[in-house]
């Protein structure tokens, strides 16, 4: 049994010379639910892009067995659903139809499976009836779900979230981490709403500066205050 | 803030509504043509042509007076094509005497005029009810199956999907703007500055919002290459015509090349 | 806050048919090469960024500033576009501007979209590229060379449009040469000071703020030297042309040789086609009351269908 995902000793430096990863190591078995948080700047964002390859650095980086390099990023990319945080960026297509079905397309499956996997994706996000809208005329919360439908189309084994609850309005938040509770995928999320990470997630990873500075059961990682402060955190 | 009124499709269930986008593109694209060909003077075939689209008008369920206020706005161009009354040689009609020029009106010259102005707005006419009743990602599958290539259709489509995005950006940059633009109390000061300066002001805005765009279409690459996309265009099926679709199309070229035959029959 | 037409948009009904039809083969040919251009040149980025672009030059277009009398100036693009992208992107994403004015904005028409997309995603982009690299050659890597040349760029991709716009409304016969040309001309040359302020704006701000994106356009390179050949040569012509065209009216006809050839751009392509009468309606003003009739009889019927319909559906 593979781990779902498995960093090792992963460092990366942006172009401009900014050490934005330092010697990252991360294992998350399959079905578990792992929060990333941590102050601005950290390096959050910029691990979640290792995960399907976007940006590469050194080390390794497997995902579901598979070594994340070129000859794999296909299958890569359709085991790992990545939903960033703006979802205007992800939301490109003429209708929510064209988007959810996209991943579909592009794993080159025939029209009738697109069908059902559209069909699939939007029913997981309660959103069924919505395929033939345009996506300018959502709101945010509808548009944050069906972000999220246009990865579940792909059928990934595990999905990362880019800051899941950011911008959202109370009712639409409580929808969404209804929605996250219910889904049994392998699940991680950068967020600073800890009061989901509170709710859902059961293990939490600390990250500052580009290093992980902790990682364990979120019960027992939020009752350190002295941790958390170290770390721009605040208890909910 | 939504930029709703930049889209001028209004749904509807109408006959219009509900015909295939690639039929009523085509149809419209023939009117225009057909109204293109109609020779000068034909006046009887573009009474016939006007009914033609009013009828589908009618039928659309657009409201005549919608359509036809918006196909208005050809009126400053007509404007033109003026002057070719009093050019075109032919059987004088009245002269105008402006100082030491004389113009003289003739018959072919005021035809002309008439005739440009009524293709124009028989044109406009068929372009607004396509573009009322047919919605934007149906008018990229009648793209498609026209033959546009698929590169430049995908393309449409982003265009059009970040057009209002952006075009709230850019309202919101020009309210910022008036925001800013205040009157002194001073009554010599020159009120909102040079010309110059006001354009640089404006260029820096529009440079605003292409830095915006190439900020954010990195992003949406990224997004596209996290979904499996590698540069190659891809895109589902069109749904096949049927014969009902056949019939309704060749009964369209119909009835418009019978109107174009009448008028080339006596008018050329 | 309207939607407002702009002057170098050809409505339908202006062009003569075959002038509308040649232009469209042109456009469609150049747009094509530019397509497989850009495909070489940008690879996989390329829908994204022209896709977006695009979308900037649109809504850039909506950024107008006041003009003395109540008028405002605003935007064209291609020079910018030119500027940033490089000739073969430029090409494209101005196709996608005017393309969809026309059709979703009627600003300009569906047949007339052949000729507007020759005069500005072609001439304009053409005479862009030409006046700046012209200039950058001049000042040979000195800023003044982008802000001065992009200036010029801007005004004069403005005016030779205009200028081939005039000759084609003359050649149709719609508007005669000696009034299209010095009007577009004039008004293009004031509009193009406009379009040269606002793009010199928007270089000093992109130079301010991401210098890189400004020399991303001369990534394309290679091909460069047709279009630049191609943008002087057009702006040459054009400019011959167009004084001539205006001075003497007739003088289009002197340059095409013939009469014939003149009465052929014009006339409908049919006229090959002798006239012979047909039997029964001979009288023209019969046929008129005769159309007005039956056109009625179809307005009615529709009005009628469309009540049938609505009722039989609140029935169901």
């Amino acid at each position: 049994m593979h781990h779902s995902i498995e960093v090792e000793n992963l460092s990366f430096s942006y172009p401009d010379g900014n050490p934005a990863l330092r010697d990252i190591s991360l294992k998350i078995q399959p079905n578990e639910k792992v929060a990333l948080v941590g102050p601005n700047g950290a390096g959050k964002s910029t691990l979640l892009l290792h995960l399907n390859g976007i940006l590469s650095g050194k080390g390794t980086v497997r995902v579901c067995g598979l070594v994340v390099e070129n000859k794999n990023i296909g299958r890569v990319r359709a085991a790992v659903g990545l939903v960033f945080q703006n979802p205007d960026d992800q939301l490109f297509s003429p209708t929510v139809y064209d988007d959810v079905a996209f991943g579909p397309l592009y794993q080159g499956l025939r029209q009738d499976e697109i069908n059902a996997r559209v069909d699939e994706a939007l029913t997981a996000v309660r959103m069924k009836e919505y395929a033939s809208r345009v996506s300018h005329h959502l709101s945010m919360g509808e548009k944050k779900r069906i972000a999220i439908a246009t990865v579940l189309s792909m059928r990934p084994e595990v999905l990362v979230l880019d800051e899941p609850t950011a911008d959202l309005d109370p009712r639409s938040r409580r929808m969404l981490i209804n929605l996250l509770r219910e889904m049994p995928i392998t699940m991680l999320a950068s967020t600073h709403d800890m009061r989901m990470v509170q709710e859902l997630f059961p293990r939490m990873v600390i990250m500052d500066a580009g290093r992980i500075v902790a990682d364990g059961a979120t019960m027992h990682l939020l009752s350190d205050e002295v941790l958390l402060e170290m770390h721009g955190l605040e208890k909910p | 803030m939504h930029v709703h009124f930049l889209d001028p499709f209004r749904p509807g269930d109408s006959l219009v509504h509900e015909l295939d986008a690639r039929l009523k593109f085509l149809l419209a694209v023939a009117f225009i043509l057909t109204v293109s060909l109609t020779p000068v003077g034909a006046w009887p075939v573009y009474i016939l042509l006007l009914a033609l689209i009013l009828s589908v008008e009618i039928l659309s369920a657009l409201g005549v007076g919608y359509v036809l206020k918006r196909a208005v706005l050809v009126l400053p161009f007509v404007l033109a094509a003026l002057p070719v009354v009093f050019t075109i040689q032919g059987t004088e009609l009245f002269s105008l005497y402006l100082g030491t020029w004389t113009l003289t009106a003739s018959l072919e010259g005021l035809a002309r005029f008439t005739s440009v102005a009524l293709k124009s707005w028989l044109s406009m006419q068929a372009a607004i009810v396509l573009a009322s009743s047919t919605s934007f990602p149906d008018l990229l599958q009648a793209m498609r199956a026209v033959g546009i290539p698929r590169l430049l259709v995908a393309m449409f489509g982003l265009m059009w999907r970040y057009l209002f995005v952006l075009v709230d950006e850019a309202l919101r940059l020009m309210r910022a703007r008036a925001a800013r633009s205040g009157q002194s109390d001073q009554r010599r000061t020159r009120r909102g500055g040079s010309l110059a300066w006001r354009a640089r002001v404006t260029g820096g805005m529009a440079g605003n919002l292409f830095l915006r765009a190439f900020e954010r279409s990195e992003r949406i690459y990224v997004a596209m290459l996290s979904r499996g996309y590698e540069g190659e265009v891809r895109a589902l099926p069109l749904p096949s015509f049927t014969k009902v679709h056949w019939l309704t199309l060749a009964t369209g070229l119909a009835v418009l090349g019978l109107f174009l035959l009448f008028g080339i029959l006596f008018w050329s | 806050m309207l939607y407002s037409p702009a002057p170098m948009h050809i409505p339908d009904g202006f062009l003569s048919t075959l002038v509308s039809i040649a232009l469209w083969m042109v456009s469609a040919v150049i747009v094509a090469y530019a397509l497989r251009r850009v495909g070489r040149d940008l690879g996989e980025r390329q829908v994204p960024l022209m896709g977006v672009l695009a979308a900037a030059i649109f809504a850039g277009q909506m950024l107008n500033f006041s003009v003395a009398g109540g008028t405002s100036g605003h935007l064209l693009g291609a020079a910018i576009a030119t500027i940033l992208l490089g000739p073969w992107a430029a090409v494209i994403v101005m196709t996608s501007v005017v393309s969809i004015q026309a059709l979703i904005f009627q600003d300009g028409g569906l047949l007339a979209l052949g000729a507007n997309l020759f005069n500005m995603a072609v001439i304009g982009v053409a005479v862009s590229y030409f006046v700046y690299t012209s200039f950058q050659k001049v000042a040979r890597g000195r800023s003044w060379g982008i802000f001065l040349g992009g200036f010029a760029a801007a005004w004069f991709s403005i005016v030779v449009a205009s200028l081939a716009c005039a000759l084609e409304l003359a050649l149709s016969g719609t508007s005669p040469a000696n009034v299209a040309v010095p009007a577009m001309g004039g008004i293009h040359m004031l509009i193009g000071i406009g379009e040269g302020f606002i793009t010199l704006g928007a270089l000093a701000f992109l130079y301010a703020t991401r210098r890189d994106l400004l020399h991303a356009g001369h990534a394309a390179r290679g091909g460069g030297a047709a279009v630049w050949a191609f943008g002087l040569g057009i702006a040459i012509l054009l400019a011959i042309l167009s004084p001539l065209a205006s001075a003497h009216p007739d003088g289009l006809e002197w340059v095409a040789g013939q009469k014939g050839f003149l009465e052929m751009a014009r006339a409908p392509l049919y006229q090959i086609i002798p006239d012979y009468v047909f039997p029964g309606v001979s009288n023209e003003s019969l046929a008129t009351i005769l159309a007005g009739i039956l056109g009625t009889l179809l307005v009615f019927s529709a009005a009628l269908g469309v009540a049938y319909v609505r009722r039989a559906r609140k029935a169901a």
